[in-house]
């Protein structure tokens, strides 16, 4: 031994120490891969030894690798035993790397509990303090549960210091275990008033966040935080309590109208920017809670608006961001207020920080007028052709299409220009929002009637130039989205288009087929409509040529898509190849068909309000989720039907998001619940067949106007450019020429202006009369259905852990509430108590353990004798000496049960008191020790070491060698409870009712985590025959007792009436979970007016004692029917066990870093089970 | 707070604490996405940033960068200051620190950090209390170092 010390101590000397290894890494930058292998390796040399101090080195190093990106999750249980050490210098080494690596899900945590609980009940207030804020790093659900108490008792620790990071704890605390919040909350709201500002101000904290993430339970506090607020100079107090009052304020505008005073004075006085941007916040916050009415209401915005505009024209960037940030939170409230620091944020939007640019762009959304919003957006888009990021780019056109769209598109004044601009914006590079373009092309086609012909222009002129448009990169881009868009207006108002025949070739052409698969659908439809408009025109003209010449066309570009992999495609392709089909026998024959293709495309369109297909109303005996048919065993065609209504997302977008588009399946409730279930197979393959987007015909179609277009587009060289750049096109509109026209008109205006004065004045300046007709409608909803009947739901995830503290605080506290002091984990802690350190002693420690375990002699023999049998090691003391502690302590319990018992006039003719004072002794170890003393031994541990070539002697042998065995039953010790009961015995009818098994008047007697003992006492004739039944319920969820037993002390006056004459009576051999037994045992009571006590202890056993006592391990966690063990060998293998009870078999799994000792250690648990 | 990161301008990592827990592999990657905006941003750019759900709060102290995920109604200018504050720390017990300092007394930076945040809420404001402790603390250690440099 004393070779190895010193051995160990002149390898320390060589070892590296952190500094060392920080160096080694610096100079091998080349090859740091390597380097740090080779440490990596040193360390693991290092956690082998045993001394503590080279193991901190290494944990230390470990901490430094951990931080580099490398994995040290190995080493958990290494950082435990740093952890445990009593020496500061490498607890604090070892709680700092378990800060660092460990998190809630970490395994070897379920370890710590107790070596935590004893740091934070240490004398030493660096060594709790260093467990208070390691364990805010790594605190999982059972610590939080396991150590609430501790915690909350260091809250009334006389160390502010200690007060302070407990007060912060107990926050994580909550989080993780919810229920503690209601009975820590009072603790925790004294800490408010206490005399360390950093206490204090550290209970603001918590409750500070608590109240944020539900500010109505915390309403009550209001006034000590007013208090607080109105007296405190602590800045960072302060800000954390006006942040508080933010959240508050919503809740309760009284509280904002009291508060908009102090606010506005710390506004004015304080020069620290941290506060004035939180009181700012707030004031914002308070002004939003409470509508106008207030005085001063205006003077406070006014003054934040004030402050906000100091902030943001300050040269520092964070303050023009934030300035920025709260500015547009006023906006949504009082956004005439900001309006006047345009110039301020157009400004902004030239910054360099691109940050900043896009808080301004938030703000520009409410500073858009009709008369500048033209000027507005074509800054952005020349922003846009500058803007580097794609981001910021994607942003700039967001934003350009909110400000135009908001509110129905009240800002636009000239519909033409904003088509323009959503033409233009089609043309920026791989921009993600091509969808929302298409949805605003379809939406203003739909709502403005009069710019129709103008969009369909565009758009077929979009279609012609598809490949120019989108460029090679359309793969990757969603403008191709556009395409969808263009199509369906092309189609739907096929009777505007200047030249039919061109699109409809445009929409056939085989670039197409690139595109993805529910655009090519779309085309397919819209090819439909667009032929059915030039069928019936033609037919109208008598023109056979141009029927044949259509219907020619379509046969044989058709093919292409018939056969395409996209299963919509494909069925609407030969759906339409089928009615070209027979249109084309039927021309042939001279028959007519205008009348049905009108027929097709018949009915009005409208926008359709967002949520309005979701609002249908299902008709009554429909069952959508039912089979119409019987399943095909191929389901190919369902599969189809499906995604024609659901598969399609954009489609879905399109229903969801979109403010209101073509309803682009056009269902009739009434219809459907009027068809028979078989009828509805075909009327929704008519329907897909029907094309949905159709507008009936209309004057509009023959309008001189549709000529004049026609020449110029007949000019347009279709030009199939391969450029990455997209082309501006000739006929394409530009936005800038809205802008000059713009100009004149306002030119034009002005010299109005002087001759029609009167005119101008009736009409405002902002109000520019509309020249068009915008169906601002909110879309058509189905009867009865309203927009607005939405669902308040809580936005946060299901997984944010503060959901669960919603709790009310302000109901009392009931006494069932309470942090959970576990005693069953506690009445095991007597067993297992800090059972990693003991595992992790190493033989130097046992010496000290001997003396300790000299206390109890008796239990010393007997391991001593076991010892010497079994050879085994000394450890065995350790494990006696918690024994014996667990005698000790488990101290007798005394129950004084006074029976009042009012006899009836058969017993004796006056009353007369029986007390008897049951003493019950339970589970007590000797009494389990007496009856079954063979079976009883001192824990196992088994230990299989590994010789080390420390002793040249032992060098050849160098074999496994199994070199202990022990054994020994301890048992899960009962709690030290005692209680005392008064009760009385009503009514003389109970005698009957005693001789039955079920006892009525069941009375608790004790009960611990495991058992519950019910009784029930009575007097049978003659008298002095005392009757008590005992009710043994196993409160275990899913484990058996065994060998129930009671052993009575029998008093003189008092003797229990049994067959044998053991002291104790068998009561059940096996009780399994959850389940009862009755057991009613005859005393003689020799007199019965005096006071008695009766002692009695119950003992058992369970799977669980005999697994740890027969193994040797502690007890980690116990979750219903599932334990989990750890055990530590001499040579400091570790060794893991997770038992799990299952349908009363016992399934053990187990895990080692030595896999020998692990199967030997399977086998002999196995060996011990079978043997019981 | 969320979490704290320290880099250097070569991108590499200094220091991390995290208050709110995840597994390694989304920690390497919050860190190296933040470590790449961050580097990235010009000089006189403001010191905060959007970041998924989060605020990024950052400042550049010589050659390292302290920066600080906040949520998104904490306030910027506080955690701001919180960094100032632990950079005074570091100034003070160091004496004028710079980065090696960090580097080879990782630790104590670390302890350091501790004492001023718990659990990601700001525990001590005052300096002179946090280096009080801090000092108390070294000296424990130094008593253990001294009663037996090696012990078993």
């Amino acid at each position: 031994m004393a070779l190895r010390k010193v051995k160990g101590n002149l390898e320390r000397m060589f070892d590296k120490n952190l500094t060392d290894l920080v160096r080694g890494i610096r100079n091998n930058k080349d090859i740091e891969m390597k380097y740090i292998t080779q440490c990596m390796e040193e360390i693991k040399a290092e956690l082998r030894q045993d001394n503590v101090a080279v193991k901190a080195n290494a944990v230390a190093k470990l901490t430094y690798l951990q931080m580099l990106g490398y994995d040290i999750s190995w080493a958990g249980f290494n950082i435990i035993e740093v952890m445990s050490s009593p020496k500061f210098t490498y607890k604090r080494i070892g709680y700092l790397a378990a800060s660092q690596c460990f998190h809630q899900d970490t395994e070897v945590l379920m370890l710590t509990t107790n070596m935590i609980r004893k740091d934070l009940n240490s004398q030493n207030m660096y060594d709790a303090g260093t467990a208070l804020t390691g364990l805010s790093c790594f605190i999982s659900n059972d610590l939080a549960r396991d150590l609430a108490n501790d915690v909350m008792t260091l809250l009334s620790s006389t160390k502010p210091y200690i007060r302070k990071k407990a007060v912060l704890l107990m926050y994580k605390v909550f989080l993780k275990y919810p229920e503690a919040l209601r009975p820590a909350f009072p603790r925790l709201k004294e800490k408010l008033e206490d005399p360390d500002p950093g206490v204090q101000s550290a209970a603001v904290n918590v409750i500070c966040e608590l109240a944020r993430k539900n500010p109505k339970n915390y309403l009550s506090l209001a006034p000590v935080f007013f208090k607080l607020m109105t007296s405190s100079t602590n800045n960072w107090m302060l800000i954390k309590i006006i942040k508080l009052f933010g959240a508050l304020t919503p809740l309760e505008p009284r509280l904002g109208k009291k508060l908009i005073e102090p606010l506005t004075n710390l506004i004015h006085s304080t020069t620290a920017m941290s506060l004035l941007y939180e009181c700012i916040n707030t004031v914002i916050a308070v002004l939003i809670s409470i509508s106008s009415g207030m005085p001063n209401h205006t003077a406070s915005i006014q003054l934040c608006v004030q402050k906000l505009r100091i902030l943001i024209e300050d040269s520092d960037q964070n303050l023009k961001y934030l300035g920025l940030l709260a500015m547009s939170k006023i906006l949504q409230s009082h956004p005439k207020s900001v309006q006047t620091h345009k110039d301020l944020v157009l400004q902004c939007l030239d910054d360099k920080d691109e940050s900043i640019r896009l808080r301004a762009l938030d703000l520009l959304y409410g500073m858009v007028s009709r008369k500048n919003v033209m000027e507005i957006v074509r800054k952005l888009m020349t922003h846009m052709d500058k803007a580097e990021g794609s981001n910021y780019r994607d942003e700039l056109l967001q934003k350009i299409i909110l400000i135009c769209s908001q509110n129905n598109y009240q800002l636009i004044t000239n519909f033409e220009w904003y088509i323009s601009v959503l033409v233009e914006l089609c043309r920026m590079e791989g921009t993600q929002h091509g969808c929302l373009i298409a949805r605003q092309l379809l939406d203003v086609a739909i709502r403005v009637s009069a710019v129709r012909e103008f969009t369909v222009g565009q758009m077929a002129l979009l279609l012609e130039n598809a490949n120019v448009v989108m460029g090679p990169t359309t793969v990757r881009s969603s403008i191709a989205e556009v395409l969808y868009a263009a199509a369906w207006i092309c189609g739907e108002f096929s009777q505007l288009l200047s030249n039919p025949l061109s699109s409809l070739e445009s929409l056939l052409s085989h670039k197409v087929i690139s595109l993805p698969g529910y655009i090519q659908g779309v085309f397919i439809q819209n090819v439909f409509k667009i032929y059915a408009r030039i069928v019936i025109t033609a037919e109208e003209e008598e023109d056979k040529e141009t029927i044949e010449e259509v219907t020619n066309l379509l046969l044989e570009r058709l093919p292409h898509f018939t056969s395409s992999g996209d299963i919509e495609v494909q069925e609407r392709a030969t759906c339409l190849m089928q009615l070209v089909n027979s249109i084309q026998k039927g021309i042939q024959n001279c028959e007519k068909f205008s009348l049905e293709l009108q027929e097709l495309f018949a009915g009005e369109m409208n926008p359709v309000a967002p949520k309005a297909q979701k609002k249908v109303p299902i008709p009554e005996g429909l069952d959508l989720d039912g089979w119409i048919n019987t399943p095909p065993s191929s389901d190919l065609d369902d599969d189809a039907d499906d995604k024609e209504f659901f598969g399609n997302a954009f489609k879905k977008d399109l229903f969801t998001k979109a403010e209101s588009n073509g309803d682009n399946s056009r269902k009739d409730s009434k219809e459907i619940s009027e068809d028979e279930l078989q009828k509805r197979r075909e009327a929704r393959k008519l329907e897909q067949a029907n094309n949905p987007y159709y507008v009936k015909v209309s004057s509009a179609t023959h309008s001189p106007k549709f000529q004049k277009h026609d020449n110029d587009f007949d000019n347009i060289p279709v030009t199939p450019l391969n450029l990455n750049v997209p082309l501006k096109l000739a006929g394409m509109t530009s936005v800038d020429k809205y802008l000059i026209v713009e100009g004149r008109q306002s030119k034009k205006h002005k010299k109005h202006k002087k001759n029609k004065k009167h005119h101008q004045a009736s009409s405002s300046e902002e109000d520019v009369p509309d020249t068009l007709l915008v169906n601002r409608d909110i879309g058509e909803m189905p009867e009865g259905a309203s927009v607005s009947d939405e669902e308040d739901v809580d936005t946060r995830p299901l997984d944010d852990p503060h959901r669960a503290l919603d709790i009310d605080l302000d109901i009392p506290l009931s006494p069932t509430e309470k942090i959970p002091t576990r005693s069953h984990r506690e009445s095991s802690n007597i067993n297992n108590k800090v059972p990693i350190e003991e595992n992790i002693m190493t033989s130097n420690i046992k010496t000290d353990i001997e003396k300790k375990s000299k206390k109890k002699m008796k239990g010393k023999k007997e391991s001593k004798l076991t010892k010497e049998k079994r050879k085994r090691s000394k450890n065995v003391e350790k494990s006696s000496d918690q024994c014996n502690e667990l005698e000790k302590e488990a101290e007798e319990k005394i129950i004084d049960n006074y029976l009042n018992n009012k006899s009836d006039a058969s017993q004796s003719k006056s009353k007369e008191l029986t007390n008897l004072e049951l003493l019950l002794l339970e589970d007590n170890n000797n009494g389990l020790q007496q009856e079954n003393g063979d079976s009883v031994h001192p824990p196992v541990e088994e230990i299989i070491e590994e010789k080390k070539s420390l002793d040249p002697v032992d060098k050849n042998k160098k074999k496994k060698e199994k070199k202990a065995k022990k054994e020994k039953k301890s048992k899960r010790s009962g709690r030290k409870e005692s209680f005392k009961q008064y009760e009385e015995i009503e009514s003389p009818k109970e005698y009957e009712d005693f001789k039955e098994e079920k006892l009525p008047n069941m009375k608790s007697l004790t009960q611990n985590s495991d058992i519950k003992v019910n009784y029930h006492a009575s007097f049978e004739h003659p008298c002095t025959d005392l009757f008590i039944g005992f009710e043994i319920t196993n409160q275990i969820m899913n484990g058996n007792i065994g060998d129930l037993s009671l052993a009575v002390q029998c008093l003189q006056s008092l003797q229990l009436m049994t067959q044998n004459s053991s002291d104790s009576i068998l009561i059940t051999p096996e009780l399994s979970a959850m389940s009862s037994t009755i057991k009613q045992l005859r005393f003689q009571v020799d007199d019965d007016s005096i006071p008695l006590k009766l002692r009695g202890t119950f003992s058992y056993k369970l799977v669980l004692d005999i697994l740890t006592s027969e193994g040797n391990l502690s007890v980690v966690e116990l979750v219903e029917e599932t334990a989990s063990l750890y055990g530590q060998s001499l040579r400091h293998h570790h060794i893991c066990l997770l038992a799990k009870m299952k349908s009363k078999s016992l399934y053990v799994d187990g895990k080692s870093d030595n896999s020998t000792l692990l199967a030997n250690a399977l086998d002999h648990l196995k060996q011990e089970f079978h043997r019981l | 707070m969320q979490f704290m990161l320290l880099f250097s301008r070569q991108g590499k990592l200094r220091l991390q604490k995290w208050y709110v827990a995840h597994p390694d592999k989304v920690k390497k990657k919050i860190t190296r996405e933040l470590i790449t905006t961050i580097l990235a941003r010009k000089p006189k750019m403001s010191s905060f940033l959007e970041w998924k759900d989060l605020k990024i709060v950052y400042k550049r102290y010589a050659s390292l960068y302290f920066c600080c995920a906040i949520e998104q109604d904490d306030n910027e200018l506080l955690t701001l200051e919180v960094i100032h504050r632990y950079v005074e720390l570091l100034d003070k017990y160091f004496g004028s620190v710079c980065e090696l300092d960090i580097i080879f007394n990782f630790e104590k930076a670390y302890f350091m950090l501790d004492e001023l945040l718990v659990g990601g809420e700001v525990c001590e404001t005052s300096k002179k209390n946090v280096l009080k402790a801090i000092a108390a603390q070294d000296l424990l250690q130094e008593v253990s170092y001294g009663d037996s440099p090696y012990e078993i």
